[in-house]
């Protein structure tokens, strides 16, 4: 299968985006610059984390208007697979593509640390390769990851089990109801904030992150 | 040409930590009677326009398109 890794002014986390791609899971994977307008063939997209345009305005405001958006959500809307981490998961907030919104952390600070997280939904592409109730040490890299939605959009979330992972024990920030990662309805969309591709391999201190690159290889194989 | 001031501010039912711990910084600094303190943005535009209500439509759409987020944000604007 084959990975597009999304690259905005500011992306810093594109090139172990990429690596996590192309050598731990093993797939083919390319960069995507974001003022490209057409999309080449992918099976999979992902919108790294950094500082996408210095996070001026709001953070993902101004690269959910970067041209290369235009095709991403058509790829989302016709159901490609997209996760978008970190900064990636604010600009598909930004981008309508996942509901709710990113507020600064509780603390006002940048928390760089491990967390756990708890597998709530295991029936998505993105996290077949784990088990309900699994708890994941992955790292988070943040200054705006409390997220907020209103209660009615808060109680569809639930009804339609779009909440893939809370914290576990520990909330860092502040997020509503302790989500770390939603899904659209469609489940074809990711968004989460904790960092999957800074925890896929022995030598980064943790392999738990690895199970979602592997669950959308799994899931991409079998169509 | 027309001026604009768009003020923006996290929404009512949206907490505010750092108007917060501006509001606890004013009360170590003995200023008492602060019942509450909400941060938000200034920005400051200007534009051409033939009058102003097109000024104001212009402003509008620039709020709703890309400059305020609904779901967490408010705002209003004046136009000089």
């Amino acid at each position: 299968m084959k990975f597009g890794v999304v690259v905005f002014p500011g992306s810093n986390c594109d090139a172990d985006c990429f690596h996590a791609a192309s050598q731990v899971v093993e797939q083919s994977a390319e960069y995507i610059w974001h003022k490209d307008t057409k999309l080449g063939k992918f099976d999979c997209l992902i919108i790294p984390g950094g500082f996408s345009y210095g996070d001026y305005l709001r953070c993902g405001a101004i690269a959910r208007f970067s041209p290369i958006m235009k095709e991403v959500i058509s790829f989302a809307k016709a159901g490609g697979l997209v996760i978008g981490i970190c900064n990636g998961f604010q600009i598909l907030l930004e981008a309508g593509l996942l509901p709710g919104a990113m507020l600064r952390n509780r603390s006002l600070h940048f928390i760089c640390k491990y967390v756990e997280l708890k597998v709530e939904n295991t029936d998505t592409s993105f996290t077949q390769k784990y088990k309900k109730g699994q708890i994941l040490r992955i790292p988070i890299a943040h200054n705006e990851g409390n997220y907020y939605i209103d209660a009615p959009g808060l109680a569809e979330l639930k009804k339609n089990d779009q909440i893939v992972f809370r914290y576990h024990g520990e909330n860092p920030n502040g997020a509503l109801d302790d989500i770390a990662g939603i899904v659209n309805k469609e489940r074809n969309v990711l968004g989460m904030m904790p960092h999957p591709e800074r925890s896929s391999e022995v030598e980064l201190g943790s392999t738990d992150g690895r199970g979602i690159f592997e669950s959308i290889v799994e899931s991409i194989g079998k169509k | 040409m027309f001026e604009a001031e768009v003020k923006i501010s996290l929404k009512k039912a949206v907490a505010d930590p750092q108007g917060l711990t501006v509001k606890h910084a004013l009360e170590s600094l003995n200023f008492k009677g602060l019942s509450e303190i909400r941060m938000g943005k200034l920005i400051k535009l200007k534009l051409e326009a033939k009058d102003k209500a097109e000024a104001e439509a212009r402003v509008r759409q620039m709020c709703e398109k890309l400059l305020v987020n609904p779901i967490i944000e408010e705002y209003s604007f004046e136009i000089k």
